[in-house]
């Protein structure tokens, strides 16, 4: 018991940390389970790196004692892969918005998947722009007015997951913030699978979200039942493409697929992360004497 | 060598035009004629003239031959062997009445029809024909070497061993039908040799063994090799991806890992990743995918992440000349990136201090945890040139990694030296390794306090007196007396260094700089008092600018090339005798 106390405590940060989030932030309960999932898992900081791009979303890595990279506004899934390809010993995850990951970073987000390294990307899906005030995000609904699309939205949303499972990525799962223990569930599946791993997190942002509430959340999500498939792709693909009501559990996974840090032909025979590695002048050489 | 001596002024040694349209084979041409050189004991040069199409055109390579060593471009043309009529009206200003044409009879016709009947000698060979006769119209390229390779007196044996190894992986048929068909047009050509009197005979002079041969491209992914880089991520861009080809074709081998990225953006936040987590990264580009990659040099800059970027500057703006060469991203480079750090720039002006300088930025960068930069052209990275062995360095290779303790902070101010605090990387010790792109205090969590700002601001610009004290020398040819320099910095050294041997007037100097940025606070005394002209390869004079902003130096003249093309020996030599 007391093991268990201790150990959900492992990744968090000294008491009094200050936190940039407005009070009721769909955030909160998404750290508080990302906390949870980790130590729950038997993580250590010491071998975890959390790495976000920007937004409100991507301050999280800063409110959870391990390392984290918080970088450039998009770009978080590159930095990402470069952490696994040169330690693939350590636990890597991104965590950010879905204007960072969805709208600045498409292109990584299509590549990533592609790539498949093993790393597991938690993307809080609120719908808007939190940091910078209230503006459309890829995923706003159409018809949501803001200061910028002042006669709403007239662009269709991105459906990440029918994105990811049309990208083939080999773990797709949605979750929401209301539903703490079901995203515990789908963060640590997540984590344990090997090769990218997507959680889509609904998150409802109090602010400047008006639309898109816990309530609106709650009334929009079901469960999937135990019956259903996750390697029927497509049946996945119908699920994630339902309107109406938004399935919530594992969409679609694919255990079969090669991982990128793996493929990449420097771990094969080492496996030593790269910095442990000493480094040879002779073969350097031998490749100049080649060049006479 | 003309047996004739020398005359006062005169181009060194011997120079070859090989020319014809994209995917005529120029390239087996060259490196057949230039292996078999380099191994008689000559000095030899090639440099690549091409177009941005994959076939057609009309492509160029001169190869310049000597008795010393040769690494710039001429416009004199000793033997011209086009490979299509065009060629003739394409390069007629490289031809003149001492040039020795020898070409496919098919091809010379269009010699005599466009009027080229001053040049000295016109040799005609039936290359086609010898080909078709042996079976394969292809076989053409090993007739045209053969012929210059007797043209210049070099044995048979010698091409046809060099035609085994180019040839072997496709077969004993085709290396014996190319073997035929050289030697058949070495007899050939041989035998005009004496009819005309041609006397292109060369005296050994080096020790083959002792040199490498190679292209900058190869000198750049070796420099990174040999400091221990473990890992690329690039996307191809005209003319730096030969240095991801090399590094992804030799990678397995060294422990490099070696990713083709999507996009430059994600090129170089996948390598700044690596390298936070203790990889020594890489990233080759050239000016337009570099742009991309402004916001993450800054990232680099402000997380203090080591990253170093090769560059292989080509003509812009925009798409500009993809395949031409320019030194005209020296501005982009220096200014890269928002807000306000230390970087250093590095402009190797041959393949030796590419090799070296790439070597020496990639430890720079990890040793003051900064963005470095090393700046080549497609001049220099498609060149191939002879350089002895001994000039390449291997320093040891240093991780500058420290373990951590339970209490690291990576930003830690009261161990920082010259703003440089000891570097973790996550899993490596106890403490933990945070990294913000916001402004952050010292255990790398956000901040928004102002003197925590401050303290950042010059822990991260303190770094750069420490580069510049440590900045390397730039090169002087001549007296530390003369009154004149001619200030010159990448890969305009050869042509430079040339051109003031050739002109011999001790009045002036050259000045190459190989290291652009920061300087290093001795150069001002260097060019106190002198008049200073600067010769570079764009249109506005950047580096004569970067030198009156950064050291005050007055700049007397600029000499600008902008065409696309490098400054050859002979446009230098008219800037030192002051004909331009």
């Amino acid at each position: 018991m007391l093991q268990a106390a201790r150990q959900s405590q492992t990744f968090n940060m000294p008491e009094g940390t200050d936190i940039a989030w407005c009070p009721g932030c769909g955030n909160f309960p998404i750290l508080a389970t990302v906390k949870k999932a980790l130590s729950g898992l038997g993580l250590e900081p010491q071998d975890t790196v959390l790495v976000s791009g920007i937004g409100q979303a991507a301050k999280l890595p800063q409110y959870l004692k391990c390392h984290y990279f918080n970088g450039l506004h998009g770009r978080a899934l590159p930095v990402a892969t470069g952490i696994k390809v040169a330690n693939p010993q350590l636990n890597v995850l991104v965590a950010s918005g879905d204007g960072d990951v969805y709208g600045e970073g498409g292109n990584h987000f299509i590549h990533t998947i592609r790539r498949n390294p093993d790393i597991t990307l938690l993307v809080h899906n609120n719908m808007i722009y939190g940091l910078t005030q209230g503006q459309a995000s890829p995923t706003s609904q159409e018809g949501m007015v803001t200061p910028v699309q002042p006669r709403g939205v007239f662009v269709d949303p991105i459906n990440p997951v029918a994105l990811a499972i049309s990208l083939d990525a080999p773990f797709v799962a949605r979750a929401s913030a209301g539903e703490p223990e079901h995203l515990r569930e789908m963060i640590v599946a997540a984590v344990k699978h090997k090769g990218f791993s997507l959680v889509d997190i609904f998150q409802p942002c109090v602010v400047f979200n008006k639309l898109n509430t816990y309530q609106w959340f709650a009334e929009h999500t079901y469960h999937l039942p135990e019956s259903y498939d996750p390697t029927d792709k497509i049946e996945a693909f119908s699920r994630a493409t339902e309107e109406g009501k938004f399935a919530l559990g594992v969409l679609y996974r694919n255990d079969s697929r090669a991982v990128f840090e793996e493929e990449i032909g420097i771990y094969e025979d080492d496996k030593r992360p790269l910095y442990r590695r000493k480094h040879s002048a002779a073969l350097v050489r031998a490749l100049l004497h080649n060049r006479k | 060598m003309k047996s004739n001596k020398k005359q006062k002024n005169e181009i060194k040694g011997f120079a070859i035009l090989l020319a014809g349209r994209a995917g005529q084979g120029i390239k087996t041409i060259e490196r057949i004629i230039t292996t078999v050189l380099k191994r008689e004991g000559l000095y030899v040069f090639a440099t690549r003239g091409y177009m941005s199409r994959v076939r057609g055109g009309m492509n160029a390579t001169q190869i310049r031959v000597g008795t010393s060593p040769v690494s710039a471009p001429v416009e004199k043309t000793d033997l011209f062997v086009p490979l299509a009529a065009e060629a003739f009206d394409h390069f007629a200003s490289r031809l003149d009445s001492r040039t020795c044409v020898v070409a496919d009879e098919v091809v010379s016709d269009g010699c005599d029809r466009t009027g080229f009947g001053f040049c000295a000698k016109v040799l005609s060979l039936p290359f086609t024909q010898m080909a078709v006769d042996a079976g394969n119209r292809v076989y053409a390229n090993a007739a045209a070497a053969g012929a210059v390779l007797a043209l210049l007196d070099v044995p048979v044996s010698k091409a046809c061993e060099v035609i085994e190894e180019t040839f072997v992986g496709k077969g004993p048929e085709v290396v014996r039908k190319n073997s035929e068909v050289l030697t058949r047009a070495y007899k050939r050509a041989e035998h005009l040799r004496f009819h005309h009197n041609l006397d292109f005979v060369f005296a050994r002079q080096t020790d083959p063994e002792k040199h490498v041969f190679f292209s900058g491209t190869e000198a750049v992914a070796l420099g990174a090799l040999s400091a221990g880089t473990d890992f690329c991520s690039s996307y191809p861009m005209s003319p730096s991806t030969g240095v991801l080809t090399f590094l992804a074709q030799h990678g397995k081998e060294c422990g490099v890992a070696v990713e083709q990225a999507t996009d430059e953006i994600g090129a170089v936040n996948m390598a700044l990743g690596a390298a936070y987590a203790g990889a020594r990264a890489i990233v080759t580009t050239s000016g337009g995918g570099f742009a991309l990659m402004g916001e993450t040099v800054s990232l680099a800059g402000m997380t203090e992440t080591p990253l170093t970027v090769h560059i292989a500057q080509r003509p812009g703006p925009a798409t500009g000349l993809p395949t031409r060469t320019a030194q005209e991203d020296l501005n982009l480079v220096l200014r890269a990136g928002h807000g306000e750090f230390a970087r250093a720039v590095y402009a190797p002006g041959d393949a030796s201090e590419a090799f070296n300088l790439t070597q020496h930025a990639l430890d720079t960068a990890d040793k003051y945890q900064i963005p470095t930069f090393i700046l080549t052209d497609q001049f220099l990275v498609d060149s191939l040139t002879m350089t002895e062995e001994k000039r390449f360095c291997f320093e040891k290779v240093k991780r500058h990694i420290v373990k951590t303790g339970a209490r690291y902070r990576r930003y830690d101010l009261s161990d920082a030296v010259d703003g440089v605090s000891p570097r973790g990387v996550p899993g490596y010790g106890e403490g933990l390794v945070c990294v913000d792109s916001d402004e952050h205090d010292e255990t790398g969590h956000i901040t928004e306090d102002f003197a925590v700002r401050r303290q950042m601001v010059e822990k991260r610009l303190a770094k750069l007196p420490a580069l510049a004290a440590e900045a390397v020398l730039p090169t002087w040819f001549g007296l530390k007396k003369a009154p004149k320099v001619l200030v010159v910095w990448g890969s305009n050294k050869a042509a430079a260094q040339e051109a003031w041997e050739t002109v011999n007037d001790k009045t002036w100097a050259v000045c190459h700089f190989s290291q652009v940025y920061p300087f290093n606070p001795k150069v001002k005394r260097m060019l106190k008092n002198k008049k200073v002209v600067v010769m570079e390869n764009n249109a506005t004079g950047q580096f004569a600018d970067l030198l009156r902003s950064e050291l005050g130096i007055e700049i007397a003249a600029k000499k600008l090339k902008y065409t696309g093309e490098p400054f050859t020996v002979e446009e230098v030599m008219r800037i030192l005798e002051g004909k331009v």
